[in-house]
């Protein structure tokens, strides 16, 4: 800012970068693997430059999967997309309409329904793993999309994030609104959407990441390889015994499971770093 | 026709009374100001009309029905908000018509309608921006279209200028009460500027702690307050105020220090040896030709305002302003002598500054 | 906290209410209460019959040495990366907040590893250090470091230590860089008149002004670590070896799928609940002033 020290600034932009490079190398190595033939990765030390199986390894994977019996990864891809795109739009849809009920109506047992959801926070599904799996059974939800999205969309922070919003709308808006005759329905529909619209694409791309990145949840209650998530297949693939492991097609499924996400994040980068930001205080 | 009615209306939040028992008759055509200080219940009052706020007890009719169970979309009001309240994300064109597609007009009369409000307004160029796009000015006339295009009988005003710079809000103004003339309309508008108050308004609704202290026209108003709340709040600078005794014979008021002053009113005739209040405007006093009978000040202040000059000072306890000719040769420090026409005292009962003066 | 405008309706409120509360109801507040209620009950290991032993599941669990060794190695992890987390971020955000061409480019290039599954981070790491295919791990035999973390704990915590500070260093540098960003200029302008230097500014001036948001993080990071960290456990070291890793969200993991023991799994559970809720607490105490609720 105020001194101009050149060695400074160049000592900062070197710091800088020699972080960008650390931090992305683990990827740069899974990329280089994914390239590579199998007994190129076993070679010691492996290569660090890339191969050029490049194109068969992630087709093979694609149309194939990555291992003995292992389901093909485009399915999980689907899979993964349709648990995400579920879990991240359910969270929406049901806190913006919960979070309208608590901001602008005045009923019976409102605050108990305000701190029945602020206890979703304290209770995450770690800390209820065996009873929400047996519930999850007795619902017959075990192998299904229902099963991996519906426990994961109750939301306390999605619906304090529609809260928060939802406080900055100037009561004399809601007011011009009843004189020009809309009802509380219509003035969801013609105002409080279209006001979220920005909110709801920042708290989007968190839900979505948070939702593509699942782990424990879809472990506890995918059993059938066909609704496996693409984490969950990797994390398979990873208990074969070491020597039938086939790195570079692995590494090519890694690859694709990280991508979407990352890309979901630099691409809004805009609305993600808003979302984050007041969505998590 | 839509004359506004209120009679006894009374509004509580919880066990807070803040309207209490309000009377009050708006004629059709007729252009009324609701005016006090802030926190008076004026805006509460104006919401009750519109049917924002549920009335606790009495009744609100225009043009004859009683409004009180009535939505606001019922009762043939319009609204012109502080903050405009303009929907942000919707052109002038949907704002203006938002209410009219809700009450599912057929779609040439929304526009027949929407086109006269914007040409009417000067906002046809407007029409496809939205609020945020526009000047402050600009945004007011969105706001105001927007009330006219529902043809309402009763126009409801809630401090619609406050939020312009001085300049653009006489400009407005003027507008509006040519809007009014123009559209044969009721207009029930709330400011707590008294020269909004004074200027716009066919009749007067000065409130105070929930209480229409006075209702009149702007002259009785300004001429004949009816409490001491009323005559220090109409006018500028305020009225001033000195305490004094009733002299025998009721034809005098004896002040603090001695000085008599002569009052033509007959009903103090009773009141002999009781305190008063003795009102005089800041534009009533002058400069005495001689000290007799004459009120002392010590000038401590001087505000030169151009037309006139503004002489602050001490009458006892008690500040007083006189408003004077701009060449009176009046400097801080100046030992003045102030005079004024008896007939141009107000006099109120000292305790409960109800007026006693006809 | 409330609006003075609202609707009045009679039924509507609960009906948007009703799916959130439903979920709410089914899948966290039943488990909740079924945990609290397993954790005061023996079963018998076919599920047959059921017996009420109060808070003997508890002492049980406290006293087991696994247990105690469980929670060390949880303090350990979990302290551990919220500090590498926490001081590279911060070190990472002074520098991005100091150069004034490319900041943003900075932040996407930095940004990105948040998109990254915690096991995913793991299979990276994994694969960088793996004993036989590992990049990272020739080279340390090269330079003479005898490494095998899956024999090795020690090698086995810096491990998934490393994989989970990777992670959430992107998390935390953006909450520092708008903090710094959000500072006003005027001070550390008026500290550089007063004499300060870049350094001396950053710790008298920056730093104690992004105490809250440091405070903030360090729950938030103490949250990822205990809960969250859950997949590079299992993808990398699934607890071991010989413990080493096993932190207590995998322990109660293990305990109540495979080795089924529900009553212990159970009691582990409620004392997970207490420490999330306390956090938690921990947490809004520190939004208070933001948000009242």
């Amino acid at each position: 800012m105020v001194e101009n020290n050149r060695l400074l600034v160049i000592f900062s932009h070197t710091i800088l970068i020699l972080s960008v490079i650390v931090l992305a190398f683990p990827i740069y190595v899974v990329f280089v693997a994914s390239t590579l033939t199998l007994p190129e990765v076993l070679q010691t030390p492996m290569t660090l430059l890339p191969g050029r199986q490049l194109i068969d390894n992630y087709v093979t994977a694609l149309t194939e999967g990555a291992g003995a019996s292992s389901t093909a990864v485009w399915r999980l891809l689907l899979n993964t997309l349709i648990m995400a795109l579920g879990i991240s739009l359910g969270k929406i849809a049901i806190s913006i309409i919960s979070a309208y009920a608590i901001v602008f109506f005045r009923f019976p047992l409102r605050m108990f329904f305000f701190w029945l959801i602020f206890v979703t926070l304290m209770l995450p599904v770690e800390v209820r793993i065996v009873p929400t799996f047996e519930i999850a059974a007795a619902l017959n939800l075990l192998n299904s999309y229902p099963g991996l999205i519906l426990p994961l969309i109750a939301s306390a922070t999605a619906t304090f994030f529609f809260r928060q919003f939802f406080m900055t709308i100037p009561d004399e808006l809601i007011e011009a609104a009843r004189v020009d005759g809309a009802g509380p329905i219509r003035f969801f529909f013609d105002m409080v959407l279209p006001l979220s619209k920005t909110n709801i694409a920042a708290l989007f791309v968190i839900l979505f990441i948070f939702g593509w990145n699942q782990f424990l949840w879809p472990l506890l209650i995918t059993t059938d390889p066909a609704f496996d998530t693409i984490i969950i297949a990797l994390n398979r693939l990873l208990r074969a015994v070491d020597d039938q492991v086939d790195w570079p097609l692995v590494m090519a499924t890694t690859m694709m499971a990280m991508i979407v996400p990352i890309l979901v994040v630099v691409l809004m980068q805009k609305w993600f770093v808003k979302g984050l930001i007041e969505h998590e205080k | 026709m839509a004359e506004v009615i209120i009679q006894d209306a009374t509004k509580s939040y919880g066990n807070t009374q803040v309207i209490h028992g309000l009377n009050c008759t708006i004629d059709h055509g007729e252009f009324a100001v609701i005016v006090g200080p802030s926190g008076c219940g004026k805006s509460t009052l104006l919401r009750m009309i519109a049917g924002l706020e549920r009335v606790t007890g009495g009744t609100i009719s225009i043009g004859g029905e009683v409004m009180n169970e009535r939505e606001p979309k019922d009762r043939n009001i319009a609204m012109v908000f502080q903050n405009y309240a303009l929907y942000p994300h919707m052109t002038v064109r949907a704002n203006m018509s938002y209410g009219l597609r809700i009450a599912k007009l057929p779609k040439p009369e929304i526009e027949r309608r929407v086109q006269e409000a914007a040409r009417i307004l000067q906002l046809a160029d407007f029409l496809d921006r939205r609020p945020g796009q526009l000047s402050g000015g600009q945004r007011q006339r969105v706001a105001m279209g927007r009330a006219i295009v529902r043809d309402p009988a009763v126009f409801l005003f809630d401090e619609p200028l406050s939020n312009l710079d001085a300049k653009l809000r006489v400009q407005m103004r003027i507008e509006i009460r040519r809007l009014h003339n123009s559209l044969d309309t009721t207009s029930v508008y709330v400011t707590h500027d008294q020269v909004e108050a004074m200027t716009l308004a066919d009749r007067l609704i000065v409130m105070n702690g929930g209480n229409a202290e006075q209702i009149g026209t702007p002259l009785e108003v300004y001429e004949h307050p009816a409490t001491t709340f009323v005559a220090g709040f109409i006018g500028s600078p305020p009225m001033n105020f000195v305490t004094g005794q009733v002299g025998n014979g009721g034809t005098s008021v004896t002040l603090h220090d001695g000085l008599q002053v002569a009052v033509s009113d007959d009903t103090l005739a009773a009141m002999a040896g009781q305190t008063v209040t003795l009102g005089v405007r800041p534009e009533h006093l002058q400069l005495a030709a001689s000290p007799e009978g004459a009120m002392p000040m010590t000038v401590d202040l001087v505000e030169a305002l151009g037309a006139d000059i503004l002489a602050y000072g001490q009458v006892g306890q008690e500040q007083v302003i006189a408003r004077l000719p701009h060449d009176a040769a009046v400097k801080i420090g100046d030992r003045i002598h102030l005079s004024f026409a008896a007939s141009q005292v107000h006099l109120f009962d000292a305790t409960s500054g109800a007026r006693l003066s006809p | 906290m409330d609006r003075r405008v609202t609707f009045n309706h009679r039924f509507l409120p609960y009906f948007l209410l009703a799916p959130q509360v439903a979920v709410t109801l089914v899948f966290f507040v039943w488990p909740a209460g079924q945990a609290l209620f397993q954790s005061t009950l023996i079963e018998d290991p076919f599920g047959l019959s059921s017996e009420f032993v109060f808070l003997d599941n508890f002492a049980f669990v406290l006293s087991d040495p696994l247990y105690v060794d469980s929670i060390i190695v949880t303090a350990i992890f979990s302290v551990s990366v919220a500090a590498v987390a926490l001081l590279v971020a911060l070190f990472l955000a002074a520098k991005a907040d100091s150069v004034i061409s490319g900041k943003l480019i900075y932040r996407t290039l930095l940004v990105w590893p948040y998109a990254v599954a915690p096991a995913i981070a793991g299979v990276l790491f994994l694969f960088m250090f793996s004993p036989r295919v590992g990049v990272l791990s020739s080279a340390l035999t090269a330079l003479g470091v005898d490494w095998n973390y899956l024999l090795n704990g020690n090698q086995a915590m810096m491990l998934v230590i490393g994989a989970s500070a990777w992670k959430q260093i992107s998390y935390n540098f953006l909450f520092f860089l708008a903090g710094m960003q959000a500072m006003p200029r005027s001070l550390l302008e008026a500290a550089a008149i007063d004499g300060a230097g870049p350094t001396r500014r950053f710790w008298t001036i920056t730093f104690p002004l992004l105490m809250p948001i440091t405070f903030f993080l360090l729950v938030i990071n103490m949250i990822f670590a205990f809960f969250e960290t859950f997949g590079v456990i299992e993808a990398v070291t699934q607890g071991g070896p010989a413990g080493a890793t096993n932190i207590l969200v995998y322990k109660v993991f293990r305990d109540g799928f495979v080795g089924l023991d529900f009553g212990s799994s159970a009691a582990q559970s409620v004392i997970l609940m207490a420490i999330v809720i306390s956090l938690t607490v921990l947490q809004f105490r520190y939004v208070e002033k933001k948000v009242t609720y």
